[in-house]
């Protein structure tokens, strides 16, 4: 590079430790501190990319997180390529790969660059009001704007990365480690507090600690060097814990924040090697201190956009902080004393300083007649009217201001410049307050929204806050933070601070042009595109609220949330529609306040770790025995066993048949198990199902319904008296937890005068489920000793037996039909069990059956599966279960309902069996069920609930919910599918086994 | 994200309770003597009011126990927690 952009001697960049890069393919170096933005324009590199909707060419704009500009797609593997970066967040580090968005084929020339001219076609809207018509066209404008939209490229493998979550907790919160923020960091460690101090950059000290001028002054030292003295004084401090390179995210209610932390962005790709990339904290802080400072507003005036047109607090950041020079050529277009600080820098740095051109009438502050003795041309009441220049600035056109300050006068004067330095104010950034819930106040001498009301224990100081002089600054946030804290006294109380202070205001938020303002671009979103024309626009079209005119025109909208553009927009509605700013409010800052990647958002918990999965103690053995599973809540359940590549279908047929033929096996450990003790414990039972359970013998088993207060069934299974007081109750696998938290609910809240002690059990007992013809010898062969004879051990009743050591709880009742057997025992003794029984029925063709099997062999014989043939507004009148409602009870939970005016129509959607006229034509479950699929609107009666082809039966079945089901019974439907139409018959829920009888074996 | 302070475990994290609703609705003791609108005021009518709301909280992934919470539904604040039976605060 021929230009010499580097000033040498910097603090704060390591000229020794020089790093390559890769910028659009061309391979650049800068140096270690160096920030992508500050490298990049050291090699003399304004132009970064193009704009979204103009493709006009952009140069870097800021130093910050608020850069609406040079955003760029860091990196080139599939996997970890980040779009949207931000080349002044991002440290530079060696071998660096970087690339221009929205731009083709290359940035210095890009095609999209004919929207620019085409722009006066392009006004706010214009997508919305261009591709409604016609409606059919949709679909092909879908494809050209889809292809426009979005800037970067997301990665399209998997991230590779680590990411971690933390838990903080800490007294103070102190988020921004800028001058304020320090202090009162220390103000509070001081008082014996535990800090926590968030610094989102990777050096505390925030904008004073770069800060070279000779005016500003602290206990008569250079400031920056006061502040160093502190920093080290803090960094030795065992109260405060410091997190550097980590950017609050969010502040939710009741002081609960989230902070990234980024751990390895600014290492080279090789030193990332299993390192964690992010860490996001968790922090409650008991009092949280917002001292995040402020971001200097740009002006708004025609072609405000070019590249080298930069904030004026930015060109002073690349000059003191990285010693880098933005141009050699600078013009400084201010409406505030603050772009003074630049000037000096520039004329220290020995950077060619053209003009200074202010938009008030003059200033008599120190600072600025420090620059007026340096002989600086500074034109007075002046603005820039025009600028040149396609791909990087070249000159500006002033003109002076009429006394109004909305025309200008006079003759224009061409100025050369390759940066304007802009400065329009500066901004609190208010971001986390308002996040928080707070109110904001406006604050009409400077133009800006301060903190006001919060309902939280917290704190803004210094910029953050409204102040911007730093005696402000400093005594403020000491007298603040000491209030807040109920301090007396503090180190800093006889702080000696001198500035420059600034007397003269003067604020234009759309600058005037010598043209009309439909033949110029005043920029306000440069992200976005949006100027002061579309805002006018939106005005006249009707839309008032700030949150329509955001949204109509996209002001604020881009990644940047119009960090630099939301003040103008604001203050340019309140003049067109003379309203006062702080009536008009502010759009909604929402969280993150910076963007977040979904790896840090999500942590740990990925792949295996997404959701909890829940295995039986079998698990093992279905995986042996090639089990499909499927998710029952959050459980694996063994599906079905195919067997040499067998279909489901086949596997099932063949499954159910030897259930119904000779014996099944299937693990139901994942059935809810609740152990019930207490005196109380029978009477609670009839208060929570419908049926009665009073005359429950000890060692013998009830199927009961649980229901909703509102008459729906919620639940259902089977409950044994284990002893006098002692019960054992089952519930559905999916609805275990919250029938145990609702009968809880009950207990602690309606009842908490019945003794009576719930526990749930579901992971304690595994439970194999022996079925079939000759489930009673495998049984006997396995416990020899126990008398299996009806009499004996019948139906619905239950044995304590010992197998070995090995305690079991064998029930004899049946979800199939079949003559069955249900042994419970630890759940470490699970798979020894489960072995076992296999063992045992192995002359008997024992067949390890899945939930498919179980749901056809339930289904056959018209059991009901809460969840699948119910849905919450189904009574046991709609399932025809009438006979489980006891009619003696007083009372029990939703009995009240079941005689309501609704559930007691006749024209209930109601349980019923069907049949397909075509034995071999399986119904799809959710099928819609007609009378007359020709009268249209079509009349819809009901749909398919459970559907299976019955090897058994061999023919299809099917239960449905159907209106006046009852009434239909033998009646002629049809089930209308995509391709066909299936002719059914309604007819009986039980098909198989009406008498019972294979319950006895 | 409340802290919300069981009164039987102390401070905890919001995500360690579930929410149940409005609380001082009692279950009719002799529902069948309701007729179908007064068991409906039961069964389905609840207040969303802004401001100082009564509610049930569970310590669901806690002790499991149920308690009352006064909140502001306005800013989230929790006034009071009671246990239950204990009357509604004046607030």
């Amino acid at each position: 590079m021929s230009k010499n952009l580097r000033i040498n001697n910097k603090q704060f960049v390591d000229e020794t430790r020089k790093l390559s890069f890769i910028f659009n393919g061309k391979k650049l170096y800068g140096y270690k501190g160096d920030t992508l933005a500050s490298a990049l324009l050291s090699n003399d590199i304004h132009l970064v990319g193009r704009s979204f909707k103009y493709h006009r060419p952009r140069g870097i704009m800021t130093s910050g997180s608020e850069e609406p500009n040079a955003i760029l797609q860091i990196g080139n593997d599939d996997a970890l390529t980040d779009p949207n970066v931000r080349a002044t967040e991002i440290e530079l580090y060696d071998g660096l790969i970087c690339n221009s968005q929205n731009c083709w084929p290359s940035v210095k020339f890009d095609i999209g660059g004919i929207n620019n001219f085409l722009s006066p076609l392009l006004p706010a809207g214009f997508y919305y009001k261009t591709f409604m018509w016609p409606a059919s066209f949709w679909e092909k404008y879908e494809y050209f704007i889809r292809k426009s939209a979005g800037l970067g490229k997301s990665p399209t493998k998997q991230d590779p990365d680590m990411y971690d979550h933390r838990y903080m907790h800490c007294d103070i919160l102190i988020v921004g480690g800028g001058v304020s923020g320090l202090i009162a960091a220390k103000i509070a460690s001081d008082d014996n507090k535990k800090v926590l101090l968030l610094e989102d950059k990777e050096l505390l000290g925030g904008s004073l600690i770069y800060d070279d001028n000779d005016i500003s002054k602290i206990d008569n030292q250079k400031s920056s060097e006061w502040l160093k003295k502190l920093i080290e004084n803090i960094k030795n401090d065992k109260n405060i814990i410091i997190k550097t390179r980590t950017s609050l995210a969010a502040y939710h209610n009741y002081n609960f924040l989230l902070a990234r932390q980024n751990l390895t962005d600014h290492l080279s790709v090789n030193d990332r090697n299993n390192k964690i990339r992010q860490r996001l904290y968790k922090i409650r802080a008991k009092k949280v201190i917002i001292s995040t400072g402020a971001i200097e507003r740009p002006q708004v005036f025609h072609n405000n956009d070019r590249p080298g047109i930069m904030l004026a607090s930015a060109v002073k950041k690349y000059i003191d902080y990285y010693g880098v020079r933005c141009g050699l050529e600078n013009v400084i277009f201010t409406n505030n004393d603050s772009a003074y600080e630049t000037a000096l820098s520039l004329h220290k740095s020995g950077t060619k300083l053209n003009a200074i051109i202010d938009i008030r009438d003059n200033s008599s502050s120190e600072i600025v007649n420090k620059v007026k003795s340096l002989g600086i041309q500074i034109y007075w009441n002046h603005t820039v009217v025009n600028t040149k220049g396609y791909k990087r600035i070249n000159k500006i056109i002033i003109m002076k201001l009429n006394d109004k300050g909305n025309d200008v006068i006079g003759k224009k004067i061409e100025l050369n410049c390759d940066c304007l330095a802009i400065s329009g104010g500066w901004t609190p950034m208010v971001h986390l307050f308002t996040q928080s819930g707070g109110k904001l106040r406006f604050d009409n001498k400077d133009n800006i929204f301060v903190p006001d009301k919060t309902n939280l224990d917290q704190l803004s100081i210094g910029s953050a806050k409204g102040d911007f002089e730093l005696d402000d600054v400093l005594k403020n946030s000491i007298k603040d933070t000491k209030k807040f804290l109920n301090i007396e006294n503090s180190n800093f109380d006889k702080i000696d601070v001198k500035c420059s202070k600034e007397k003269e205001k003067k604020n234009i938020w759309l600058l005037p042009s010598d043209r009309p303002l439909s033949k110029t671009k005043p920029f306000l979103d440069y992200q976005n595109d949006s100027t002061a024309k579309d805002i006018k626009l939106a005005l006249r079209e009707g839309f008032k609220s700030i949150e329509h005119v955001k949204r109509y025109t996209t002001t604020g909208m881009g990644t940047d949330q119009g960090k630099l553009a939301n003040m103008h927009a604001l203050g340019i509605v309140a003049d067109t529609t003379n309203t006062n700013m702080g009536d008009l409010g502010t759009t909604t800052f929402r969280p993150p306040y910076t963007p977040l990647t979904f790896g840090t958002i999500v942590g740990r918990n990925v792949g295996q770790f997404f959701d909890i999965f829940r295995k039986t103690p079998m698990h093992e053995w279905h995986v042996e025995n090639n089990a499909k599973f499927e998710n029952v809540g959050q459980w694996k359940r063994a599906w079905y066993y195919p067997k040499d590549g067998e279909t489901m279908h086949d596997a099932v047929q063949r499954e159910s048949k030897a259930a119904r033929e000779s014996s099944g096996i299937l693990d139901a450990s994942t059935l809810g198990k609740i152990d019930i003790q207490g005196t109380d414990a029978n009477e609670f039972l009839n208060r929570v199902y419908t049926n009665a359970w009073s005359k429950l013998q000890i060692g013998k088993c009830r199927y009961g319904l649980m229901l909703n207060e509102d008459g729906m069934v919620y639940d259902d299974g089977v409950t044994t008296r284990l002893s006098e007081n002692h019960y054992l109750m089952t519930t559905t696998t999916g609805g275990a937890a919250n029938v145990m938290s609702k009968l809880e609910d009950y207990l602690q809240t309606e009842w908490p005068e019945l003794d009576v002690f719930l526990t749930s059990v579901t992971d304690h007992y595994a439970t194999a489920s022996v079925c079939g013809p000759n489930a009673k010898k495998i049984i006997n062969k396995i416990f020899k000793d126990l008398d299996l004879s009806d009499e004996s051990f019948p139906h619905m009743s239950f044995k304590e037996v010992k197998l070995g050591e090995i305690n079991c709880r064998v029930m004899r009742i049946s979800f199939t039909g079949e003559l069955s057997y249900e042994i419970n025992v630890e759940a470490s003794y699970g798979k020894y069990i489960w072995e076992k029984c296999i063992e045992a029925g192995k002359e008997f063709n024992i067949t390890p059956y899945g939930t498919e099997t179980m749901h056809l062999l339930r289904a056959e014989k018209g059991f009901i599966i809460v969840g699948q043939d119910t849905d919450g507004t189904m009574t046991p009148v709609d399932l025809q279960m009438d006979w489980i409602i006891s009619k003696k009870k007083y009372d029990f939970i939703g009995k009240r309902s079941l005689y309501r005016s609704d559930t007691i129509r006749e024209d209930r959607k109601q349980l019923v069996g069907l049949l397909t006229d075509d034995p071999n034509e399986i119904l799809e479950e959710g099928a819609q069920i007609v009378k007359d699929e020709n009268k249209k609107p079509v009349d819809m009666l009901g749909h398919v609930t459970s559907s299976y082809f019955s090897p058994t039966l061999k023919k299809s079945i099917a239960l449905a919910v159907l209106k006046e089901g009852k009434q239909l019974k033998g009646q002629k439907l049809l089930v209308p599918m995509i391709d066909k139409t299936i002719k059914v018959t309604v007819s009986d829920t039980i098909f198989l086994d009406k008498e019972n009888e294979r319950i006895n074996g | 994200m409340f802290l919300i302070n069981c009164p039987y475990c102390g401070e905890r994290d919001q995500s360690e309770f579930v929410s149940g609703g409005e609380a001082h609705i009692a279950r009719p003791k002799q529902p069948t003597e309701l007729n179908d609108d007064q068991w409906a005021e039961y069964l389905f009518m609840r207040k969303n009011i802004k401001g100082i709301q009564f509610e049930r909280w569970n310590h669901a992934h806690g002790c499991r126990k149920w308690f009352n919470v006064a909140r502001d539904t306005s800013n989230d604040k929790i006034e009071k927690i009671y246990k239950m039976g204990e009357q509604p605060p004046k607030i």
